[in-house]
């Protein structure tokens, strides 16, 4: 098995669910929030935060991780104060790779959390405000456990996505072995070398097997959820 | 003790009621669209009046100055739909109110569960209850949160009338049973006068009769309301006999009454109610009649509709019973404040459904 991908391959394969990993976890609980305010709450901009949401899903690749070396850059507005204030650096390194990851997955989550919210029976809601439920606990007791196929649904898309980033990921955080680069830019790479094509091909098999193993553990969880909440 | 003044306008329908509702249970009715609901969702916090006053005893719930949310009104709430979670087992829901119900006495779940025979019931899921599980689960999970009030919207509408009648006996437990006023609203005649220990009218947004359930429902006055064909009366009495071709006597102060058979000792209260149209008049004690109760009566009043028909008030013993006849044996009979007559109540008009406690 070692042989059959080269240790680079290798490395590649891991760094990639690392940044798949850590752009869902950062992203969760924004994107909940984002997807219930969009679903419930009514505000003035809400058009434009409804538009700010969609634009990686709209903008070329390239273009957001531009805006991304713009701002996250170590001499970006943002970018810089993280380094000073924490010494968190983003540019050119993986921690940069599964943020720009989790902001090009982030549009997928929001809607299927968006949508699992809007679908959510308000009424329960308010019979758990009338047996004494503050909303925050409404919302983590009932509303919380309704959406839950719609949040597994969210971040299994969302992972899913963030492993297949590449035009993003690659002008923000170049294409750095050992580094930043994810399994796409490993194909990519190896693509652009004579001779290989059987190495880009392993690693293509890997990529669709992990997306499949996704959609199918997709499937499986939100039905055994269904299941419990349904009447198991 | 609840007092509530509630003005409100949904389109152009004007709401304007002001009722008390002391301990024991409250009914409020009225028909499909006479503003029901509305009053109810102001009481529980989830609809903002545009005006009035809300109040629970000295604790204020809403007035022009303030508007608590619901979850700090500690108003329990049934609904008509139950609305239990249904990722929550059947205790889960029961004990969802305690998390947040202050320290204190209250009713512990073991009680609630006997109260409502739902032990069997508690490690399932709500999906798979019937709907009259499903509306006992939902009134326990409520008064296990220590409500100071308890609101009934239509507990009964969406169940079927076979489980109608396994939820009402726990109704009466309820009313019987617990600390609180409940205020429960209904548009079935049969309920409120089987529960009620006071009926507020409504009627296009007003209120047009307040009272004893007794008082209201045979109060003439009332049947624009009600409607002709639910006037009647509620009359109290003791279980005095069981007879051996399966009558039971019933005594009260309208006098002995033989009605089908019903369950319970010698000396058990039950409440009957007699529908007018099941009320015959008659000038003279009839003979060679079928029905078996010939009660002796005096006219207090007769009120003579548009239709057909006329309702009269007899004061039968201490009770008020109303019969509906038409306008032309009125006037054939002479029927008149004073008049002595006999009323005559068939003993199978009476339904089981109509005896409560």
């Amino acid at each position: 098995m070692a042989d059959w991908l080269s240790p680079e391959a290798w490395t590649a394969v891991r760094l990639s669910l690392c940044v798949a990993f850590w752009a869902v976890v950062w992203t969760l609980p924004l994107g909940i929030a984002v997807a219930w305010l969009l679903a419930r709450r009514e505000f003035p901009g809400k058009a434009l935060l409804n538009g700010i949401v969609l634009l990686p899903l709209i903008l070329p690749p390239v273009v957001t991780g531009y805006l991304l070396l713009l701002s996250f850059g170590t001499r970006g507005p943002v970018g810089g104060f993280l380094q000073e204030k924490f010494g968190i650096v983003f540019a050119f390194r993986w921690t940069g790779a599964a943020l720009a990851a989790g902001i090009m997955a982030f549009p997928l989550m929001v809607r299927a959390i968006r949508l699992s919210i809007e679908a959510a029976d308000r009424r329960l809601e308010q019979a758990a405000g009338t047996l004494g439920a503050s909303p925050v606990w409404v919302f983590l007791t009932v509303t919380l456990p309704l959406i839950l196929p719609g949040i597994i649904a969210g971040a299994i898309l969302a992972f899913a996505k963030a492993m297949g980033e590449f035009g993003a990921t690659i002008t923000f955080v170049s294409n750095i072995p050992g580094q930043t680069q994810t399994l796409p830019s490993a194909i990519y790479a190896f693509l652009q070398v004579p001779g290989g094509y059987e190495a880009a091909f392993r690693l293509v098999l890997i990529a669709v097997l992990v997306s499949m193993g996704a959609v199918l553990l997709s499937e499986w969880v939100a039905q055994v959820v269904a299941r419990r909440i349904g009447g198991g | 003790m609840l007092d509530v003044a509630v003005r409100h306008r949904l389109g152009n329908f004007a709401l304007d009621v002001a009722f008390r509702a002391p301990l024991g249970l409250t009914a409020l009715f009225g028909r499909s669209g006479s503003g029901k609901t509305t009053v109810v969702n102001a009481v529980a916090g989830i609809l903002r009046p545009d005006a009035g006053r809300i109040a629970l005893g000295d604790r204020v719930l809403f007035d022009e100055r303030l508007n608590l949310p619901p979850w700090k009104r500690r108003v329990g709430y049934v609904f008509q739909d139950s609305r239990l979670f249904p990722h929550l087992t059947v205790r889960q829901n029961l004990l969802y109110g305690r998390w947040f119900a202050p320290k204190g006495d209250g009713p512990t779940l073991e009680t609630v569960v006997d109260l409502l025979g739902i032990g069997a019931l508690l490690a399932r899921r709500p999906t798979l209850l019937s709907g009259g599980e499903r509306q006992r689960v939902a009134i326990g999970r409520a008064l296990l949160a220590r409500p100071e009030l308890l609101l009934m919207d239509e507990p009964l509408a969406a169940i079927d009338e076979a489980r109608k009648a396994e939820v009402l006996p726990y109704l009466e437990r309820i009313r019987d049973a617990t600390t609180v006023p409940v205020l429960y609203v209904s548009h079935s005649v049969a309920e409120v006068a089987r529960l009620a220990t006071t009926v507020v009218l409504i009627d296009g947004g007003r209120v047009v009769g307040q009272g004893t359930a007794a008082e209201v429902l045979s109060d003439p006055g009332s049947v624009a309301a009600l409607g002709p064909r639910e006037m009647g009366a509620v009359i109290e009495a003791r279980i005095a006999g069981q007879e051996a071709d399966g009558l039971t006597r019933l005594d009260g102060a309208a006098g002995p009454i033989l009605v089908p058979q019903v369950a319970g000792a010698v000396g058990t209260r039950v409440r009957l109610r007699v529908q007018a149209q099941d009320v015959m008049i008659a000038l003279n004690r009839p003979e060679g009649l079928s029905a078996l109760n010939i009660l002796p009566a005096v006219v207090r009043e007769v009120r003579i509709g548009d239709g057909p028909g006329a309702l009269v008030q007899l004061s039968v013993g201490g009770e008020v019973i109303l019969a509906r006849v038409t306008r032309r044996s009125a006037v054939v009979l002479g029927l008149a404040p004073g008049l002595a007559c006999f009323a005559v109540l068939k003993t199978v008009a009476i339904a089981p459904g109509d005896i409560g406690r």
